[in-house]
């Protein structure tokens, strides 16, 4: 079980090719991950890692039956590159690359609206389903299969909750980092509904950040419909406030995005907060045992 | 990257958005000159001093003046050049101003009242789409009327898909109970404004007061931008707009080795792998009973380079009683960081300061046998609590 992706995933890699998108191809493929191939425009017809490599997506999907993609292409074509994997039916679409323009972004997420894709990122560490499939830049090694659904806006944050939860020996169903940007697609409480469905899941740990209201919206959720212990942590208690300049972000923001009120909102709503984020694994535990 | 109002007047004037005529000044003498120049040009018998620092409130500061004659320009300009501006965006410190913005008065007398609205273009994460916010109540602290009247502030949504339309900007205008010319004027203003921050790749706009003058022109009083900085690549022209005199110099140093750092007022420096790590280091370390001295993400790929700059950077602060680095190694491997922190702390020479290395991930327990074997004043530590009890020990 698990959610997202599995062992039945068919997983291409846009940017195949390159530095990252061939270091990460590899590892996942180690990992056991089923890659099918990738995609480089202009190198298709070649072989990379002893994986096809096509021109468009298009042509991967329609030749392999890919049903999932990660995208290592760079911030000025990776919005490209997610409209052309939402075009070709794709249905997991994890995201990597780091600083796409936010313009590009809310073009994006407009031309998602009418696809039956799904997008994970950008900017994020992508989904792992221990023991099935590896999507994305996390390390393999310190997850293992298990019950504990993982969701974050963070990467190495979310490794370091992963690390406690294997060190108790409960392990993870999957895990998904959702990614820091401003725009994004799958939010937090996206995910938190598939764990909260998914029979392997049996408790849910949710890590988020100061900005947005996508940690409290969860909240709101579990509040009314949650049925497994979910243990919250949000980082940036201490962080200065931002130099903004100007005052709309503050309206349009809300008061509620600092990382006190929060926790607050997400205690008052039964998620078990930890104030420290060295004390997730054990919370975990405590709840789940 | 912020950028300055006389900067973010200039896109707005490209895009043909009506702003009133202005000069940039840097000394007394200049803007008098410049005064003579705008009368001659516009006729004004008024003018607008403004300073220039990256931060609002600037007019209760005491950074905007008006002024009657080129020599009241002068006088005023020559007060707030070189002032140090403090307003409440600005910290307690306040901001040196090296820039004055003098301005055609546009508050003139004539046949109707002049009006000052709200207007701002930004995005809108909740729904990712960018959208219009407006009010009646321009020239005045927005974030007071929307929290005493709420009904106040208008919002148009704006449909990526197909842009800001017609009907949109009509509604606008009516909104703000415009007639005439000036109903024409203000449709324009709009589709303008939001023309300006589309081309811009801007992720804000905002005009506080937008003025319509007794003569029924609608105008930008003033203009605070923001661009995105992932889309500067599309915009080489803007790198330049770029004021290091409104950073951090320790910030802008470490912007150069691609370092994300922000300085802080505590004793406990800290350097980490990513940013939400980063920023749960900083609430450990308040936990355990210090403050934190730094904000530093090293970013996913963190080598013996950027750790020594890292290093170095933060060692300049003299509050600094300890430092705590903290990498999840994942695919990086901790012995190569291990030794790059040694390597480090030996080329800086002997500080005397504790550093705590919690280095978890590959190769965690050969990094901690080469750090506790360095015979340096460093503590290795693997699990995030350990660093934590380590923290507390030293402070």
């Amino acid at each position: 079980m698990g959610i997202l992706v599995d062992k039945n995933s068919r997983v291409i890699i846009q940017g195949f090719t390159g530095s990252e998108g061939t270091f990460h191809s590899q590892q996942m493929i180690d990992y056991g991950t089923n890659i099918v191939g990738g995609v480089t425009p202009g190198k298709g017809g070649q072989m990379h890692l002893d994986k096809p490599v096509y021109n468009t997506v298009e042509e991967a999907v329609t030749t392999t039956g890919a049903d999932t993609s990660v995208i290592f292409v760079p911030p000025a074509f990776a919005a490209d590159a997610i409209m052309e994997a939402a075009a070709a039916g794709i249905r997991i679409i994890v995201c990597i690359t780091e600083g796409i323009p936010t313009s590009d972004m809310v073009k994006v997420i407009a031309f998602l609206s009418d696809k039956k894709s799904r997008l994970i990122g950008p900017n994020c560490p992508g989904i792992i389903t221990p023991g099935e499939a590896k999507v994305g830049i996390m390390p393999g090694d310190i997850h293992q299969k298990g019950c504990i659904g993982i969701v974050s806006r963070s990467g190495t944050l979310t490794y370091e909750a992963v690390d406690q939860v294997t060190k108790t020996g409960l392990g993870q169903s999957t895990c998904v980092g959702i990614g820091g940007d401003p725009i994004i697609g799958m939010s937090m409480l996206d995910i938190i509904i598939l764990l909260m469905n998914d029979k392997q899941t049996r408790g849910i740990v949710m890590i988020g950040e100061i900005g947005g209201s996508m940690e409290t919206e969860a909240a709101r959720w579990i509040k009314e419909n949650g049925t497994k212990p979910v243990v919250g942590f949000v980082a940036g208690r201490t962080a200065p406030k931002g130099r903004r300049m100007g005052h709309a972000g503050a309206i349009i923001g809300g008061k509620d995005d600092t990382a006190a009120a929060k926790m607050e909102i997400m205690s008052g709503c039964g998620i078990h907060v930890v104030e420290s984020p060295a004390e997730i694994g054990a919370r975990m535990a405590s709840l789940v045992r | 990257m912020n950028i300055h109002e006389y900067q973010g007047k200039s896109i707005l004037r490209k895009s043909g958005v009506a702003i009133p005529y202005g000069l940039v000044a840097e000394s007394a003498e200049e803007a008098c000159k410049a005064a003579f120049e705008i009368k001659e040009k516009t006729g004004t018998n008024t003018w607008a001093v403004k300073a220039q620092i990256h931060a609002g409130g600037r007019g209760k500061g005491g950074g905007v003046k008006i002024a009657g004659t080129p020599e009241e320009v002068k006088k005023y300009a020559g007060e707030i050049l070189g002032m140090q501006l403090i307003t409440h965006q600005t910290g307690p410190e306040g901001k040196k101003v090296h820039k004055v913005l003098i301005e055609q008065g546009i508050y003139y007398e004539g046949a109707s009242s002049i009006k000052e609205f709200y207007m701002s273009v930004l995005l809108n994460r909740a729904t990712s789409r960018n959208i219009i916010m407006y009010s009646t109540e321009g020239g005045m602290d927005i974030e007071t009327v929307a929290e005493k009247t709420p009904q106040l502030i208008f919002r148009e949504e704006i449909d990526p898909k197909v842009g800001i339309q017609s009907y949109q900007t009509r509604k606008i205008a009516f909104n703000l109970g415009l007639s005439g010319n000036a109903f024409k004027e203000m449709v324009r203003f709009v589709k303008a404004l939001c023309m300006a921050y589309e081309t811009s790749d801007a992720t804000l706009f905002e005009i506080n007061p937008v003025i319509k003058t007794s003569d029924d022109l609608i105008m930008a009083a003033d203009a605070k931008v923001r661009l995105d900085d992932n889309a500067l690549f599309r915009h080489p022209e803007y790198l330049e707009l770029r004021d290091l005199t409104e950073e951090n110099p320790a910030e802008t140093e470490a912007s150069k080795h691609n370092l994300n750092f922000i300085k802080l007022d505590g004793n406990v420096g800290c350097m980490v792998n990513g940013a939400g790590l980063a920023m749960a280091t900083m609430d450990i370390i308040k936990l355990s009973g210090g403050d934190p001295a730094n904000f530093l993400d090293v970013g996913g790929t963190a080598n013996a380079q950027t750790v020594e700059a890292g290093f170095r950077i933060i060692l300049q602060d003299p509050n600094v009683k300890a430092i705590l680095i903290n990498i999840f190694g994942g695919i990086v491997r901790c012995d190569r960081v291990a030794q790059g922190v040694v390597d480090a702390y030996r080329s800086v020479g002997n500080t005397g300061i504790p550093v705590i290395v919690r280095l978890q991930g590959t190769n965690a327990e050969e990094a901690r046998q080469l750090i506790d074997h360095s015979g340096l004043k460093v503590h290795g530590a693997i699990s995030l609590q350990e660093a934590a009890d380590l923290v507390k020990e030293v402070v």
